[in-house]
């Protein structure tokens, strides 16, 4: 007993000891960032002092600024357009066949499937031939169609676990069809509509291959912009001060949506 | 039948979207990879693509890296899925919130940390010539590849294993304990085959990227290294689209079959899962 | 008759609410055992510590002679069918049933055997390469039968078996699981919180209550004597009415005095009084009758009707074949075997745990 005892132990001990070691190793990049975010230093990595200088040199190159102001409306505007179409997608294919909806569903995850390179160049070709050319909105349209799967990934379970008789209660009740949707089945499917939002903008905000061969000349997503500034003249300082306000936003969002996610799963439990 | 008959065109925004946005540019490829510059059908891309000495190099080295990144990624993660398992529920979700967050994070900042630390002059040398020790060679290489591509994707590897084996009824293993087997015996018997869809998910998830990487190699590989993808990244920069639709069908065509003999063995392994 | 299993002084608790407190009972060898109640009396927690998925807080369990108290389930030689089936999904019903025979390193030719013969036994001959999700509850029960039995344990845990099953198949199943008992010559050890299933299929039915036991006896004796108001309560519907045991083999309620068969009780000592509903013997009204009614509403049930009879501002629970119309007033009269004389708990707390021993 007590060796069995003994043993439980130490194979907790061995189990924890291994979630921290890969939580250190896979937050070893962020914790670079953030410390040389605050180094005084802007030339090599010894730390030569505590300084926020390189939040300074953020705010004022322009450049960068502009591609935080584009990859955040980029994200918005195609989360917005994907999460309108990808809603009004699920209902229109719970109500469809077994067949329809396999072949759609299987589309639809070609581009999940498919290397983003691939997707990304056939992009290019298409919009270059039948397009008359890249622009703002080829990026958005590339943007769309990639987050359109995960907004579907996310709102179709809400949809198959909606009860009907509740929307047909509804309609027995007076309500027109829209006025069902809205009242009762909108409400009730909105977890999954706004967690498939999150996940449309958040892809976007993140998207470096499909901008990369999307984008007409001079267009810059954070991405695209420090892919570029890394490659000719490796990292900046501003990149530092960049990445640890882009960490302490994706900290933020992410412990609002868990704690709204929880509050709300609390409510039900009663 | 009259909700049902006009909900179904609801969809229709979304179909047009598909086959307008999806469907049409695959097509485009194959038009593209298909013809040559005059626009005549032709073999010749794919011909030449495969013949190119360059190119088949960085299909090879392409292959090797992303195998072995999603190799490591997969012994890595298949523990650590057990271990987040064996936690208290509370601990539990948030754990696994830590280990996941890293998806969201800007993947070319997180690859720019990674080369501040591995480069010739980086932290990692940096700290090691302070203690004395030689400092590592491994700047501009394939392990700085493989160690970026592990940490990048490490997260699309484990996810999906840690959702299947968290959702494993613990009857089952009740159940094959009760009928006399070990905790070894009933880990490969049961556990394990009931989280292989989890494994396929997550092994497509990492190599498929992997595979058509192009930017990590530039930044971690010091434009040095060419992986497949940084080849047909050049030949589109340059405007080869018909040469370089050759080879990215190549590349389609390799995904597509490893995904296919995946697939298929987790079929007759894992069963009825998927 | 030797026992099999024993459980000695097993008390368990979750997150500090008792669970089953001193807990102890016995199983013969080749018996039929029910442990009868409502959920979270303790029946599934015993259960699962004689199976070795829970360690008891303290006390032992004996099997076969041997304390195995901390042995691991699978060097148990005993085997469970669990609640819901737990069949393996990514294996057809050969390998399911094969597994354990395969654990066990068999021949490929012993293992073949078995399979088919359960196969037989369990009525699923020629069902061996299905998948298990393509068949319906009542097959997936038999496969997880088969599964259990081809190990040939001692003894069978059966885990509400029966619980995920429509009425007339779990009817149909609990003929095959009296069959399967007497063919296999193997003790049965059955948890369900279902009266019916348990007055049908056992030899010894286990009544407990919150941890405690109620009572132990035949199907027939905890049906026809219970010996308190929650075992009368709990098994089929009855009238538990107060009452006076005036003397030996006569017995005061709705006052009125009742000869009966119980001695013992004292004189003039306040008890508890069931009647079962179906012997209530309703009669036609005339000056002998001592006991008089009206019926105030009235359920026709397929084999019976139930009635409610206003008696002396008593409502009695009564069945009978005879429709007797709401506003009828009727007699009222039952045989003195048929009275059910029970000790008045002295307490709360005593209620439950009178019959502890």
């Amino acid at each position: 007993m007590k060796i069995k005892g003994f043993l439980r132990g130490f194979g907790n001990f061995i189990q924890r000891f291994y979630i921290v070691f890969l939580l250190i190793i896979l937050y070893l990049p962020t914790a670079v960032l953030v410390m040389m975010s605050f180094n005084e230093n802007t030339s090599t990595f010894e730390w030569t002092g505590f300084s926020i200088e390189k939040y300074k040199m953020l705010f004022e190159n322009e450049d960068i600024l502009e591609s935080v102001v584009t990859t955040v409306g980029i994200g918005l505007l195609s989360a917005l357009i994907s999460t309108v179409l990808g809603t009004l997608a699920c209902i229109g294919i719970m109500a469809m066949s077994r067949k329809l909806q396999t072949v759609i569903k299987t589309t639809t995850n070609i581009p999940m499937l498919n290397a983003d390179i691939v997707t990304a160049i056939a992009f290019m070709l298409f919009f270059v031939r039948f397009f008359g050319g890249l622009g703002t909105h080829t990026v958005l349209i590339a943007h769309i169609t990639l987050t359109l799967p995960y907004v579907i990934l996310n709102v179709l379970p809400k949809i198959t676990q909606f009860d009907y008789k509740i929307y047909e209660a509804a309609l027995d009740l007076g309500a027109t069809n829209f006025q069902a949707f809205r009242k009762v089945m909108l409400p009730d499917i909105m977890p999954g509509v706004i967690t498939g939002f999150i996940f449309a903008a958040t892809l976007s905000f993140n998207d470096f291959t499909l901008t990369y061969f999307t984008k007409p000349a001079g267009f810059e997503t954070i991405s695209t912009k420090i892919y570029s500034a890394v490659r000719t003249k490796g990292i900046r300082p501003e990149h530092y001060a960049l990445a640890t306000i882009l960490f302490v936003i994706v900290l933020l969002i992410l412990f609002i949506v868990n704690y709204k996610g929880n509050k709300n799963e609390g409510k039900k439990d009663k | 039948m009259k909700i049902k008959l006009s909900k179904k065109w609801l969809a229709s925004p979304y179909i047009i979207w598909m086959v307008g946005f999806i469907v049409l540019p695959l097509i485009t490829i194959f038009i593209y990879g298909f013809t040559a510059v005059d626009g005549g059908f032709t073999f010749e891309n794919i011909i030449n693509a495969a013949k190119d000495k360059v190119n088949m190099k960085a299909l090879g080295l392409s292959l090797i890296i992303s195998a072995i990144s999603t190799v490591i990624c997969f012994l890595l993660a298949y523990p650590l899925a057990m271990c987040l398992n064996n936690l208290k529920m509370k601990r539990k979700t948030f754990v696994a919130f830590l280990f996941i967050l890293p998806m969201w994070l800007n993947f070319t900042l997180q690859m720019t940390a990674i080369n501040a630390l591995l480069e010739q002059e980086g932290i990692i040398n940096l700290v090691l010539t302070k203690l004395g020790i030689e400092p590592l060679q491994i700047a501009n290489t394939p392990t700085a590849i493989v160690i970026g591509m592990v940490i990048d994707y490490f997260p699309f590897m484990l996810l999906p294993i840690y959702n299947v084996i968290s959702r494993i009824d613990h009857r089952l293993i009740e159940a094959s304990k009760d009928l006399g087997a070990n905790s070894v015996k009933t880990f490969f018997k049961i556990i394990f085959p009931l989280s292989l869809p989890g494994v396929i998910s997550g092994i497509t998830m990492v190599f498929i990227p992997a595979i058509s990487d192009f930017a990590i190699a530039e930044i971690l590989g010091g434009g040095r290294l060419l992986l497949i993808g940084n080849i047909i990244e050049q030949d589109f920069k340059l405007g080869r689209y018909n040469g370089g639709s050759g080879l990215a069908l190549i590349l389609m065509a390799f995904v597509l079959i490893t995904m296919a003999v995946t697939s298929a063995k987790s079929d007759k392994e894992g069963g009825h899962m998927l | 008759m030797e026992k099999l299993l024993e459980l000695r002084n097993i008390s368990k608790s979750f997150n500090k609410e008792l669970v089953l407190d001193e807990f102890n009972l016995y199983v013969k060898r080749n018996e039929f055992v029910t442990l009868l109640g409502p959920s979270g009396c303790g029946k599934t927690t015993a259960l699962r510590i004689i199976g070795g998925f829970e360690k008891p807080d303290s006390g032992s369990v004996f099997f076969e002679g041997q304390d195995i108290t901390d042995l691991a389930p699978n060097k148990r030689n005993l085997n469970t069918v669990f609640q819901k089936y737990a069949l393996f999904p990514h294996m057809n019903v050969e390998e399911n049933i094969a597994f354990g025979l395969k654990i066990k390193n068999k021949s490929k030719q012993y293992i073949a055997d078995k399979i088919k013969y359960a196969l037989k036994l369990v009525n699923l001959d020629g069902y061996g390469k299905r998948s298990v999700d393509a068949m319906s509850g009542g097959q997936q029960q038999r496969v997880a039968i088969a599964r259990a039995i081809v190990n040939e344990p001692q003894m069978l845990l059966l885990d509400e078996p029966l619980a995920a099953l429509d009425l007339k198949l779990r009817q149909d199943m609990q003929y095959e699981l009296i069959r399967l008992k007497n063919e296999l010559g193997i003790t049965f050890l059955y948890v369900t919180h279902d009266q019916e299933e348990a007055l049908t299929i056992s030899d010894t039915i286990v009544v407990m209550n919150q941890g405690y036991i109620q009572q132990i006896g035949t199907p027939e004796s905890i049906y026809n004597e219970p010996e308190n108001a929650f075992v009368a309560d709990f098994i089929g519907d009855s009238n538990i009415i107060d009452g006076t045991m005036i003397d030996d083999l006569l017995v005061e309620f709705l006052g009125v005095k009742f000869k009966c068969v119980d001695t013992g009780f004292g004189k003039n000592k306040p008890v508890d009084v069931v009647l079962r509903p179906e012997d209530i013997i309703l009669t036609k009204p005339d000056n002998d009758t001592k006991l008089k009614g009206v019926v105030t509403s009235l359920i026709f049930k397929g084999v019976h009707y139930e009635m409610d009879v206003m008696v002396n501002g008593y409502e009695l629970l009564v069945h009978s074949t005879k429709l007797e119309p709401v506003g009828t007033e009727v007699g009222i009269d039952v045989d003195p075997e048929n009275i059910q004389i029970m000790n008045k708990p002295a307490s709360e707390d005593e209620e439950v745990a009178s019959l502890e021993d």
